[in-house]
């Protein structure tokens, strides 16, 4: 008996980890800092006028924070912070690696960017609905499912950003918004219950939810437990999240509707939370699975990407031609996931990036075009190079950048997935890339002529008539273009970034190492 | 006990997919609601079922000696079911102000966001 109460002893302490560092912090930060100012905003709901004086501040101190904590978890490696200081089975980690810190700080970014154009954008009526407290709700779910280590816990970030996506959806309840809204809502509720019946199989299989306890039990279970069954399931879930191509119909039918700063933070950041959990799950912890099923995800990223490109060229509405290019690069980040290669994920990761900040910098130009020219038609669109040639030279950088064209930033993740795939001999699926980029500088190329270099129709009211563009607008849009032209000139430091993050995923040991110290050590 | 519960909670998917393949929102609500459900008595299942077994540690063992429910799924089912319920209402008001806008149930006439015969853009300049 005396052995018993030394071992009891001994559990107490075993079962509590050290304090973290207070650098550590940075960890959940981000995420705390995004509800604690939602909530703030929520109470002052009906002071409009000073929402946008808090909520722009605040991201920006948002943008430091994810850049601090990027900074942090490149000079001392993954990150690791447990709540309630419970060893990691059994508490909750976050875990920050070089991809989530790459995705948080860029996303923190576009949503400065959608805070300031947002002030232009959103009335007293959209400010009192709740767009700024719904900002950083999004926020807080995004930075959540980026940092956090623990597949139960991405469950919940999911749901916090998709019910406060709906929020954003429906602001101002207009007939097309509660139209889009029914079949964006449906489909992303059966998209998230997936992922939750995979999880709880993953729990069944495995005993465990913390992300590094699967990736190190994985491969003594493989073989024995049903594994393929559970990534095929993760796999459709989250496919449905990115909107890849044969469950994609819900983002075409809803991206259009709501506010155009909604649509632009939509565009840039909801599918791409998508990808990462592709890249986190079946990238990082079953990636013999993954690659069983490459050639499945290579053809449907075929797809998505060709489908999705003609979908644009077929559209008359800038914002819906918008909506299928993001598919259509989905299916791009989709081809690097399938390589599974150091090249083939750097890829994926380094487009993923490059999407989220111009395809937002893209619907903030459509929205300061329509502000120009009075609509989103290309049938009655024209004439606005005559009048603002700034904007629509900034337009037609980020129209390049999307198409892949050098020196923007999408060019080199392109290069990175052709060569990668024509190094395993995938000729199809290089050829898919090139073939959507052509298509891709056909569709933008058209909209450049006849809403920018085609003379405006008659009737239209001259450039002196018009109210003058805000300018918060314009910076927000001129501050993601000057990212994308530093990323496509200066590409080496986000390229090396990349393939770091990438290294970190296809080798997670250095993961298990920051939430296991001791078992890795011993 | 678990088998009867894994055929039950397979009718409940076939149920709630049934209603999906609907055209009308208020089925599609409905079977929002089964599936839900159906998740969430899967992940029970998952956890083992067991009747009158408190999970007490005796006093001479360190760990619990023989199969008890284990109460972790319990907790995420929990957790489960506060999301299912919010989205739930929330989709029931949604599909109710679309039925008062869009003056329709059926999902092939809610083509307010995509209209039929859309214009095409110029093919010219």
């Amino acid at each position: 008996m005396a052995g018993k109460s030394e071992a009891l002893q001994d559990l107490s302490v075993a079962y509590v980890m050290q304090p973290v560092a207070a650098a550590d912090w940075l960890i959940v930060a981000p995420v705390i800092w995004c509800i604690l100012v939602g909530a703030v905003l929520l109470m002052l709901r009906k002071r409009t006028d000073l929402q946008p004086l808090i909520a722009i501040p605040a991201l920006a101190l948002l943008v430091l924070m994810t850049l601090g904590l990027l900074v942090h978890v490149f000079q001392s490696g993954t990150l690791t912070m447990t709540m309630g200081r419970w060893l990691p089975p059994f508490g909750i980690s976050f875990t920050v690696d070089l991809l989530g810190a790459f995705f948080a700080a860029t996303s923190a970014l576009v949503a400065l960017g959608a805070g300031i154009y947002g002030r232009s954008d959103v009335d007293d009526t959209g400010r009192r609905y709740g767009f700024y407290p719904f900002l950083m709700l999004i926020m807080a779910g995004i930075l959540g499912a980026f940092l956090t280590g623990d597949i139960f816990n991405l469950y919940v970030w999911f749901e916090v950003l998709l019910i406060s996506s709906f929020g954003l959806l429906v602001l101002g309840s207009e007939r097309k918004q509660l139209d889009g809204a029914v079949k964006y809502a449906f489909l992303n509720l059966i998209a998230t219950t997936l992922f939750l019946v995979a999880t709880g199989y993953l729990y069944g299989l495995f005993g465990t939810l913390n992300m590094a306890d699967i990736a190190i039990k994985a491969s003594e279970l493989r073989g024995t437990a049903p594994l393929m069954t559970l990534v095929t399931l993760f796999l459709l879930a989250f496919a449905m999240k990115a909107a890849a191509f044969p469950v994609n119909f819900w983002l075409p039918a809803s991206y259009h509707t709501p506010r155009l700063v909604v649509s632009a933070l939509f565009a840039g950041l909801l599918t791409k939370v998508g990808i990462y959990a592709l890249l986190r799950i079946l990238g990082m912890l079953f990636p013999f699975e993954r690659e069983e099923l490459s050639f499945l995800i290579a053809i449907a990223a075929a797809l998505t990407m060709i489908l999705g490109v003609m979908g644009a060229l077929a559209q008359n509405d800038i914002r819906r031609s918008l909506g299928f290019l993001v598919i259509s690069g989905i299916g791009v980040m989709m081809a690097g996931l399938a390589l599974g290669s150091p090249a083939g994920l750097s890829g994926a990761i380094l487009y993923a990036a490059h999407s989220m900040v111009v395809m937002t910098a893209l619907y903030f130009a459509a929205g300061v075009a329509a502000r120009l020219g009075g609509s989103f038609e290309l049938t009655s669109a024209g004439g606005l190079y005559a009048k603002n040639s700034l904007i629509a030279a900034m337009t037609l950088m980020l129209f390049l950048s999307v198409a892949g064209l050098p020196p923007f930033s999408g060019f080199w993740p392109k290069i990175m997935l052709v060569k990668a795939s024509l190094d395993i001999g995938a000729w199809w699926l290089a050829g898919a890339i090139l073939v959507t980029g052509l298509l891709t500088t056909i569709t933008v190329g058209r909209i450049w002529a006849l809403a920018y270099w085609r003379p405006a129709p008659a009737g239209d009211p001259d450039a002196a008539a018009l109210s003058p563009l805000p300018v918060g607008a314009t910076m927000a849009l001129a501050g993601l273009v000057a990212i994308t032209v530093a990323a496509g000139v200066w590409p080496e430091p986000v390229m090396a970034l990349a393939q770091d993050a990438a290294r970190g995923l296809l080798d997670p040991s250095a993961y298990v190492l920051s939430v296991f110290p001791v078992e890795a050590s011993q | 006990m678990e088998p009867i519960l894994a055929i039950l909670v397979g009718a409940l998917f076939t149920v709630a997919i049934y209603l999906f393949l609907s055209k009308h929102v208020i089925r599609i609500l409905m079977g929002a609601a089964i599936l839900g459900n159906a998740v969430n008595l899967l992940i029970f299942t998952a956890g083992r079922v067991t009747r009158e077994v408190p999970p007490i540690i005796p006093g001479d063992a360190d760990a619990l000696t023989g199969a008890a429910a284990n109460p972790l799924p319990q907790a995420l089912i929990l957790t489960a079911i506060v999301i299912s319920f919010s989205f739930f209402a929330f989709l029931l008001v949604l599909g109710y102000r679309a039925f008062q806008e869009l003056e329709t149930d059926s999902s092939d006439d809610m083509r307010v966001a995509e209209p039929v015969g859309d214009k095409t853009p110029p093919s010219g300049y």
